[in-house]
């Protein structure tokens, strides 16, 4: 009932957020479908995950109209590479290419607003998490969250994270930074969805609905 | 007086040729021979594989270049410039995905590279691209195509065609042998080898052949394939005759 209150009163400005967990075999990631404000509903179909290749997703969020525009312009030219070369580009290489766009962006007279997650899982390096900030600041991570929700979050990952988490203990760890933020975080957050990249490519997981959520 | 017209491509002869152009068509007719052919459910291209030197390694994928998901290209003519043209076929194809939120139909990236070679057959300090080129694939509504461009910049759609040298040969071929509406995707395949073969020394081992069936992307054939149909196509003639 407070929740409902304070929500009803709130002058929020709200990142959306998602997070993404690293294990042995490979990543989950996760962006939230719905944000009310106010009486409002914000949209809820919005996939803010953009797949760059066959093993590689980009999570891009911020300014709206940035974030479609600069994820699909890097989309398109990881696909021109793959094109012109006969293989594609690895998941180290695409951050690379994606920082190194959002850096000479920023320093034109029309910067993208967007904050970056890219997890892609490589032959030979098997999977990695990329964090990617709107000043074109890039990490190799084993764990990320953008957003008001990663102040909660990012201590629940710090906690239980384990370099050789299982696929299964990986999306419990998910659902335990769901659950906090159900718990704590001011905005109502209904529905999660979820992806998983491993060796055989990119897999939708189930929507994670966490209890008690409107 | 053919000598003060041939010189700058933006100048006609009296009866009405560019002469370069025509220069570069003659280039096309120097290269190795391309065959293309359009059936119900699959596309193929097929080239002569040109014979190597000892010492060079035999790079399998060379005049068959796949310009997106959907659509392939070969080419008969200077190896350079189809490269600078496969090129910007490739960027005009995810920047057709970028804008439009589709992948370009066949016709689309045809008509682009017609209209890059035409462009050249009209600036002045420019030679014309001395290549044509066979563009096939699959719409997204799934219809198959064949088109072929010349250097002047025009282009045609065709059921089966070749470039090339000896091309007259193999299209004479294609028109005796093609049947409409081929179900069979072995068929299609195989007029392509036999088209080949006609004008190719030493059989299988100097064709390369790719092929793509609907909503599947484009295969290059191995080479134990080939021999396959290869041999198959023997032992048909062996029983005709």
């Amino acid at each position: 009932m407070g929740w409902i209150e304070i929500l009803d009163r709130a002058e929020v400005v709200t990142d959306k957020h998602h997070i993404r967990g690293s294990t042995g075999g490979g990543e989950i990631r996760r962006a939230p479908n719905l944000v009310p404000l106010r009486i409002t509903c914000l949209p809820n179909d919005q996939d803010k995950m953009f797949k760059l290749s066959d093993k590689i997703l980009l999570l891009c969020v911020g300014e709206a109209g940035d974030t479609v525009q600069f994820a699909e312009y890097i989309q398109k030219n990881i696909q021109l590479y793959k094109m012109r070369n006969g293989y594609e580009l690895s998941p180290k290489a695409a951050a690379n290419f994606t920082r190194k766009n959002l850096a000479d962006y920023l320093r034109s007279r029309t910067p993208y607003h967007v904050n970056l997650l890219l997890a892609g899982f490589d032959e030979t390096d098997g999977p990695g998490l990329y964090y990617m900030d709107h000043l074109s600041a890039l990490a190799k991570a084993p764990f990320a969250a953008h957003g008001y929700g990663a102040y909660l979050t990012l201590s629940i990952l710090d906690r239980y994270y384990r370099p050789d988490l299982t696929r299964d203990e990986a999306v419990d760890l998910l659902k335990k930074c769901i659950e906090e933020l159900n718990k704590r975080f001011i905005l109502n957050l209904p529905s999660f969805s979820v992806r998983l990249i491993d060796k055989e490519g990119i897999h939708d997981l189930e929507k994670l609905m966490p209890v008690g959520a409107k | 007086m053919a000598m003060s017209y041939d010189r700058a491509i933006t100048v006609f002869s009296p009866d009405g040729h560019l002469f370069q152009v025509d220069y570069a068509q003659e280039a096309v007719k120097k290269g190795s021979t391309a065959v293309g052919v359009r059936g119900k459910n699959v596309v193929v291209l097929g080239v002569e594989k040109k014979i190597v030197a000892k010492l060079q390694e035999d790079r399998t994928v060379r005049k068959i270049c796949s310009l997106d998901d959907n659509v392939f290209m070969a080419f008969a003519g200077l190896t350079a410039d189809a490269r600078i043209i496969v090129n910007r076929a490739r960027v005009e194809c995810q920047s057709h995905r970028l804008t439009v939120e589709d992948p370009a139909t066949v016709e689309y990236i045809t008509r682009y590279i017609s209209s890059i070679k035409q462009r050249y057959t009209q600036s002045n300090g420019r030679r014309p691209f001395g290549i044509s080129s066979l563009i096939v694939g699959f719409d997204f509504d799934g219809t198959p195509h064949l088109y072929q461009t010349d250097p002047s910049g025009t282009y045609h759609a065709w059921k089966a065609n070749a470039i090339g040298r000896s091309a007259k040969t193999v299209r004479e071929f294609l028109e005796k042998n093609y049947k409409e509406d081929m179900e069979s995707d072995t068929d299609t395949i195989k007029l392509a080898i036999r088209a080949l073969l006609e004008v190719v020394q030493s059989g299988g081992k100097n064709i390369e052949l790719a092929i793509m069936k609907r909503d599947e992307s484009m295969k290059m054939l191995a080479q134990e394939e080939i021999e396959e149909y290869v041999t198959a196509i023997e032992t048909e003639k062996q029983k005709k005759t």
